[in-house]
């Protein structure tokens, strides 16, 4: 069949809802976009879990402590459930990692900024997990069926997430005054990093025209972005704090509320790599792979020399 | 008869990946890959919730069980080297099962009783 027939074909499929699964025929541009986008997305799941992670041996209580640790195995959880998904569409998991290290692939530029104090763990999970699931759950009907049904997995653990970050900024919210200011501070840090997680403006997006026809992406990163800033504006006056925008404000004539303009320069300082912890993230990463190549390794020889003795054991 | 290509599940790479990927870089160290099957409950089948890689069996079962059953989603867990899953060839789906399109008496419906025939 000659490719536009087969072009043709897959458009229908996509235009129709029907999944495309591995092994049917998909244009090489879709495949290399989805192995770029479900990779990058892996890696975000990956590192995310250092910002966090630095908080398990400092969480003031053992509630939180065990929280805490049960979402950072989730987010290692999801990683998985990406990289399972890119390895379907012929890239390895060798290679995925060889390109995170080598910054090659890029992953969600929200992980390159620290984690002050205990209050960024809950302002984290409201806000950062907040807007990956306004992300991800319209990409529970992506195209690629391996990369929905990851995105299913994900979303059902997803709300566990931000409610536990929600619910403990109340508890500071409700707290000494030190630890209000904790909660405000967290969020005037955590407030236009996690908004700018929906990517540059559509007017500046090259790539959302050919992935929201090839449905990998179904929603505009203004339009989420919108969402998501008329859910926060209601949510926070119930933690009786503030977002840290003198423009947020409700317009209504157009239903929504009006907001800041976003630092640009900014963003793409830190998504080119001068983030405040680009290099610490990477440089976590590398020691973690390198550091652990001794047990890679021990444990396929050991399994090696194990299956030979049962042979041998059998053949006796 | 019928001439089906063995489709190797874990066979991606080398016709999957034309141009700029060429075939799958793996390292000598990387583990095996395999495919992870799930039963929910006691009279359910399992189902397939993806993969992970891993040096053997018994690996694999227990990075199921973590990665896969965090929440109780699992009574029992089957783990298949990806290389052993062998599928059929969805560019031969029309042909392959063309047998059944044209076999609408295997169809309940398709028999007209009296509705005086109850409990059919």
């Amino acid at each position: 069949m000659p490719v536009q027939e087969l072009e043709k074909t897959f458009q229908q499929k996509v235009d129709n809802e029907i999944r495309i699964e591995p092994k049917d025929w998909m244009p090489e541009k879709y495949r290399q976009t989805l192995i770029r986008q479900i990779s990058q997305h892996a890696h975000s799941e990956i590192v995310g879990m250092l910002p966090e992670g630095n908080w398990i041996s400092r969480a003031p209580s053992l509630k939180r402590k065990q929280i805490l640790i049960a979402k950072v195995q989730d987010e290692a959880g999801h990683g998985l459930y990406l990289y399972s998904a890119a390895e379907t569409l012929g890239i390895s998991r060798d290679e995925m990692i060889e390109q995170l290290h080598s910054g090659k692939a890029k992953y969600s530029s929200i992980f390159n900024y620290p984690t002050l104090t205990w209050a960024d763990m809950g302002a984290i999970g409201w806000l950062v997990d907040g807007a990956a699931i306004m992300n991800q759950v319209p990409l529970c009907r992506a195209s690629y069926g391996p990369y929905s049904r990851a995105m299913i997995r994900v979303c059902k653990e997803e709300s566990f997430h931000q409610r536990q970050g929600f619910e403990s900024l109340l508890v500071l919210s409700k707290g000494s005054e030190e630890q209000r200011a904790m909660v405000q501070d967290a969020i005037n840090r955590w407030w236009w990093p996690s908004i700018m997680m929906f990517g540059p403006h559509d007017t500046d997006s090259q790539h959302s025209e050919q992935s929201m026809k090839w449905k990998i992406k179904r929603f505009s990163n203004d339009e989420l972005r919108q969402r998501f800033v008329d859910m926060c504006a209601e949510q926070v006056k119930l933690l009786g704090m503030t977002l840290p925008d003198p423009d947020l404000k409700w317009n209504e004539e157009k239903k929504h509320y009006d907001f800041g303009k976003i630092n640009w320069e900014e963003f793409w300082n830190v998504v080119n790599g001068n983030g405040p912890c680009n290099k610490q993230r990477l440089d976590a990463r590398r020691k973690a792979w390198e550091d652990g190549a001794w047990v890679r390794e021990a444990a396929r020889v050991h399994a090696e020399k194990s299956a030979v003795k049962n042979k041998q054991h059998i053949a006796a | 008869m019928a001439f089906f290509k063995k489709n190797l599940y874990g066979d991606y790479g080398d016709k999957e990946a034309p141009t700029g990927g060429g075939a799958v870089k793996t390292s000598a160290n990387e583990w095996p890959l395999w495919e992870i099957f799930i039963r929910s409950k006691q009279g359910l089948d399992h189902k397939h919730v993806g993969s992970l890689h891993a040096v053997d069996a018994q690996m694999a079962i227990e990075n199921a069980r973590d990665v896969y059953t965090r929440r109780q989603e699992g009574v029992s867990i089957w783990v298949v080297e990806s290389k052993y899953i062998h599928a059929s060839n969805p560019d031969e789906a029309e042909s392959f099962y063309e047998p059944a399109n044209d076999k609408v008496y295997r169809h309940p419906t398709f028999y007209d009783l009296p509705d005086e025939v109850k409990h059919m």
